[in-house]
């Protein structure tokens, strides 16, 4: 589990891991798993951080 | 209604939270919608105790709109926009410069210099296209960003089959064939932020790549912005409608060419090389715009 104060700790949806989420992560933001390399996305943050895997690209997305 | 503004996002980048740190800075009367979560009333129905009383209103007056998908932005704007909200970017300004034919329209009506282009509905017209062309020719999607999918065709031999994976495997927006000329840039394009009024600022990019584009990697440095680039992209942000704009542009043997129009464009590259404080000027203007009332 992460032991830096300016970190959070949650659990990979992909591979169980332990993920290191910055403290002032917020909705929406994507981090990635060091154990797997999965994408994650900040579902929510409370009442507790919860990780999802962040969608596929779309066709769509840009700037 | 609730709140000034709105800052609508989906996937968070970089900018995004850039933005909204400098919305906390400022204490800024603001709220945060996910584009994810949200439903919008368009209808409501035929019967007169189905119609809201009062009518729906926007859930704030100025929606400053961020999110990185195209088709959810177009409709959040023109939803909200029928509701009496004032949008930045507008939607037709989003529309325009999301669609790659909707761009090149606007630029060649307002004498905006851009690429020799052509549109065409079947492979079969657009490998003609090509022929006519000279190869290479740059095969783009009219919908998409960061460089996807835009292949170079070097020969008629390419070109057949890229078309045909198109045709066969695309979207309908996938063949709508928009057939570029190809130009040997000098290794390098610029991005130039258009704001309102202003042209706060502009970058080069450089890569070895044929396709430059800062989400593809390639180094950074400051473009000056006074002269012709800054007067073209200018010109180029009035075109599609103006707001808080991204204009590339490409260096031709004719001169400098508008490639693509940015209605939500990315800037983290930008900050450093320029010294200017882009979330700084884009919240200025939003926060402008939520004091006067219009853009």
């Amino acid at each position: 589990m992460p032991t830096d104060p300016t970190t959070q700790a949650a659990t990979c949806p992909e591979c169980d891991a332990d993920v290191s989420i910055p403290e002032d992560a917020m909705q929406g933001e994507i981090v990635a798993c060091d154990d797997c390399a999965a994408e994650l996305e900040v579902l929510q943050l409370e009442p507790a951080l919860t990780l999802g895997l962040a969608p596929e690209i779309q066709e769509d997305w840009g700037e | 209604m609730s709140t000034r503004l709105a800052f609508v996002t989906s996937r968070l980048r970089v900018e995004e939270k850039l933005l909204l740190a400098e919305l906390e800075r400022r204490g800024a009367d603001y709220a945060r919608l996910d584009d994810g979560e949200m439903s919008l009333l368009v209808a409501a129905g035929a019967h007169p105790a189905d119609r809201p009383n009062p009518p729906t209103t926007p859930p704030a007056d100025v929606i400053w709109n961020r999110s990185l998908a195209f088709g959810r932005t177009l409709y959040t704007q023109r939803i909200l926009e029928a509701q009496g909200a004032l949008c930045v970017n507008p939607s037709s300004v989003v529309e325009t410069c999301g669609d790659k034919v909707l761009t090149s329209i606007a630029l060649e009506r307002a004498g905006v210099p851009s690429l020799r282009t052509t549109v065409a509905f079947t492979p079969e017209s657009a490998l003609q296209v090509a022929e006519e062309f000279g190869y290479p020719v740059v095969l783009k999607p009219v919908v998409g960003s960061w460089g996807r999918l835009v292949a170079r065709l070097d020969s008629r031999t390419a070109a057949e089959a890229v078309l045909e994976d198109r045709a066969v495997l695309g979207s309908w927006q996938q063949q709508v064939f928009y057939v570029q000329e190809y130009i040997e840039k000098p290794g390098r394009d610029a991005r130039v932020f258009v704001i309102g009024d202003e042209v706060t600022c502009g970058i080069w990019r450089a890569s070895e790549h044929w396709i430059t584009n800062t989400a593809r990697g390639g180094s950074v440095e400051r473009c000056d912005v006074g002269g012709e680039v800054g007067e073209i992209s200018f010109a180029a942000a009035r075109a599609v409608g103006g707001g808080i704009l991204a204009v590339d542009l490409v260096e031709t043997p004719n001169g400098l060419a508008v490639i693509e129009v940015n209605h939500s464009g990315e800037f983290r590259n930008s900050i450093e090389p320029t010294g200017v404080d882009l979330p700084g000027a884009m919240v200025d203007y939003v926060l402008g715009a939520c004091e006067r009332g219009a853009l």
